[in-house]
């Protein structure tokens, strides 16, 4: 695993080109550009709104801007996780020729997959930072928590994607699955809503490791207090768990790639 | 350190034919089944697989240049696939020292919404460039394709020969210790493909080992010393590359079978002189070639192709019945002819294969073909060297001393 992990570090200036292409591709091809990586996120907000705008009439409050910073917050992070999955899925099967032609650390490209997304989420980030400032906000230290929490989004995005795309590589349904899967796990996925809304039911809810991460990103950038540092230390682990796991079952399966895809 | 760059031990891989599992929904019924029915594995399953190599051992020095050759299916990409290290063997160890380059397919990697520019980097880091490194060697990997004023342009734009030649102009400027080229020469116009070789030649020159695959014998016998043929997984020649050549090209005439679904074949090819059956001729002599050709079917329109091949087999003469202005061949079934050609051998000294082809011009139909038929053996009396021979005299004026 070392030498492997040696070779993975030569080949960087390869992860940082195959990143490079994925984005540049991306934003060449649409006409919108910058456009593209805000797209997801707005239409997640705007879901989100109604569905606070519904619980709030139900329980007859009314919506404040603290739910509408909050549902951007958990709106962006939830659209990057999701786009990296997504791309990662059918990162290797996207490259049939690269994967049995060339040669090279092939666990690049799921890291490219997640980099790429990553660039968009950046975007992404500096648009609701903008609407963020405009609405009156004001960031607090606890803002140091969130870089963290979306490091520890970002591993388990990589873990994911390692075991995912070797998976659809095999399989080539894993990608419907993950699709469908994708579409249902907003639901499960406190993005739309806070965790504490649905009360004693929270606890299993957070059992979802990319709950906990929402949950913390909206307590440090709207809420302006700490994490819940122990759901934060069970993402955490899970996190570390799927890449170490990932890139294990990930450099197992390499030397079938080539024959199998 | 080693002189060795290459080593494959008692090397196998095994490959199962036929369709396997690749989706879960096929997977997940089967796994059931198998678990119903524990312990009786299909034996189907075994009758399958195949050797795609078997037991392959040889060692390649630092600086060889090495060929391989064999028909489709004979193992060679499967065998460079695990040099290169994109497949694993079954049993046997691979041994490789030093960096190593792989260009399998050029372009591969090549985005077409990308500009060519973007694609020189992209393709540039595929193949182990770091960036600094193609900035180095931009103007001149550029300059090597002739592509300059395209270079913005996406390649999406351009034709498969400029594709080709910007993929191997990128390729070509790697410094690798071990280069392993799959058919890539075999890109562009005939002026590139001279360039190409020019360029495998100067990173021989700069003490890289080269293994090349290609279908062209030409090129193998230009650029290596030495040659393996593979068949059917295993090596079953290797030496020097003109012997490893014959016995190559005699394995295909011997593997001829008459095959039923042939509608007529050639059945006999002899050469003589002017006075008896021989092969060895003085340039400028007369042969005769006599080709026997029997139909097994009726067949219409038949004319005789007569070809004469360097020892590389490279074609350096062609004539055929049809283009002499005799008339084209109808034949009934089991009926025989006879077709004669008479020729002067104004060639230089060495030996040169004669090969025969049995072909209809208005369907472009190859009906059979016998290569080598014969080889024979020029000798002559003057120096010359090359194919043809043009008998020169000379004269220096004056004299010298």
């Amino acid at each position: 695993m070392l030498d492997d992990l040696r070779r993975l570090m030569r080949s960087k200036e390869l992860l940082y080109m195959l990143t490079w292409r994925d984005i540049r591709i991306r934003y060449k091809q649409s006409i919108m550009g910058v456009m593209w990586a805000i797209l997801m996120p707005t239409l997640i907000v705007g879901a989100g709104i109604i569905i606070r705008v519904g619980a709030a009439k139900w329980s007859g409050t009314s919506i404040t801007m603290h739910d509408i910073a909050s549902v951007m917050v958990r709106a962006v992070a939830w659209a990057f996780f999701a786009a990296s999955i997504r791309f990662g899925t059918n990162c290797l099967v996207g490259n049939t020729n690269l994967v049995t032609k060339i040669a090279f650390p092939k666990e690049v490209f799921p890291m490219a997959a997640v980099l790429s997304s990553l660039f968009d989420f950046c975007v992404a980030t500096i648009a609701i930072l903008i609407v963020l400032v405009i609405l009156g906000w004001a960031p607090s230290w606890y803002v140091l928590w969130s870089l963290y929490l979306v490091f520890v989004l970002v591993s388990l995005a990589t873990g994911l994607s390692l075991i995912l795309s070797a998976g659809n590589l095999f399989f080539r349904d894993v990608k419907y699955i993950v699709e469908i899967f994708l579409t249902y796990a907003i639901f499960f996925t406190p993005v739309l809503y806070d965790a504490d809304m649905l009360g004693k039911w929270s606890h299993v809810l957070l059992l979802n490791p990319v709950a906990p991460i929402l949950e913390g990103l909206s307590d440090t950038m709207v809420e302006q207090r700490a994490p819940d540092a122990a759901w934060v230390a069970y993402s955490t682990t899970v996190a570390a768990v799927s890449l170490l796991v990932g890139y294990w079952w990930f450099k197992q399966l390499e030397a079938k790639f080539a024959e199998r895809i | 350190m080693s002189d060795i760059a290459l080593r494959m031990d008692h090397v196998y891989k095994r490959f199962s034919r036929g369709e396997r599992h690749d989706s879960l929904r096929d997977l997940i019924p089967a796994m059931t089944r198998r678990l119903l029915r524990r312990g009786s594995r299909p034996v189907a399953l075994k009758e399958q697989e195949f050797w795609a190599l078997q037991d392959i051992n040889f060692e390649i020095k630092k600086g060889e240049s090495i060929g391989i050759i064999g028909h489709n299916g004979a193992g060679k990409s499967t065998m460079l696939k695990h040099l290169s290290g994109l497949m694993r063997p079954t049993s046997g160890k691979i041994e490789v020292n030093g960096r190593l380059s792989a260009l399998i397919e050029v372009g591969a990697g090549f985005h077409q919404d990308l500009t060519g520019r973007e694609n020189v980097f992209l393709n540039g880091s595929i193949l182990g460039m770091s960036r600094a490194e193609i900035r180095r060697k931009f103007d001149e990997i550029v300059d090597f394709s002739g592509l300059k004023e395209f270079i913005d342009t996406p390649v999406k734009r351009y034709s498969s020969g400029m594709y080709a030649r910007l993929g191997f102009a990128v390729a070509a400027h790697m410094e690798p210790d071990v280069l392993i080229i799959d058919e890539v020469l075999s890109v562009g116009d005939f002026v590139f493909q001279a360039k190409g070789v020019e360029k495998m030649r100067s990173v021989l020159k700069g003490g890289a080992t080269v293994i090349f695959v290609s279908h062209n014998l030409r090129a193998v016998a230009d650029l290596c010393s030495r040659t393996m043929l593979l068949r059917k997984g295993q090596i079953i020649d290797d030496g020097p590359t003109s012997k490893v050549i014959h016995t190559y090209m005699e394995q295909i005439r011997t593997s001829r079978t008459i095959d039923a679904d042939k509608q007529v074949i050639i059945d006999s090819v002899s050469v003589r002189g002017r006075d008896a059956p021989r092969l060895d001729f003085v340039a400028g002599e007369q042969a005769t070639v006599t080709v026997q050709i029997r139909a097994l079917r009726k067949v219409e329109k038949l004319a005789c192709v007569l070809m004469l091949l360097d020892e590389n087999y490279y074609e350096i003469f062609n004539t055929s019945t049809e283009r002499l202005g005799l008339n084209v061949m109808n034949l009934e079934a089991g009926q025989t002819c006879t077709c004669t050609f008479d020729l002067d051998l104004h060639l230089a000294a060495g030996s040169f294969h004669i090969g025969v082809v049995l072909y209809r011009y208005d369907t472009t139909t190859h009906y059979d073909e016998i290569t080598p038929a014969a080889t024979l053996l020029i000798r002559s009396p003057i120096d010359v060297r090359g194919t043809a021979n043009l008998y020169p005299r000379a004269t220096i004026c004056p004299a010298p001393g």
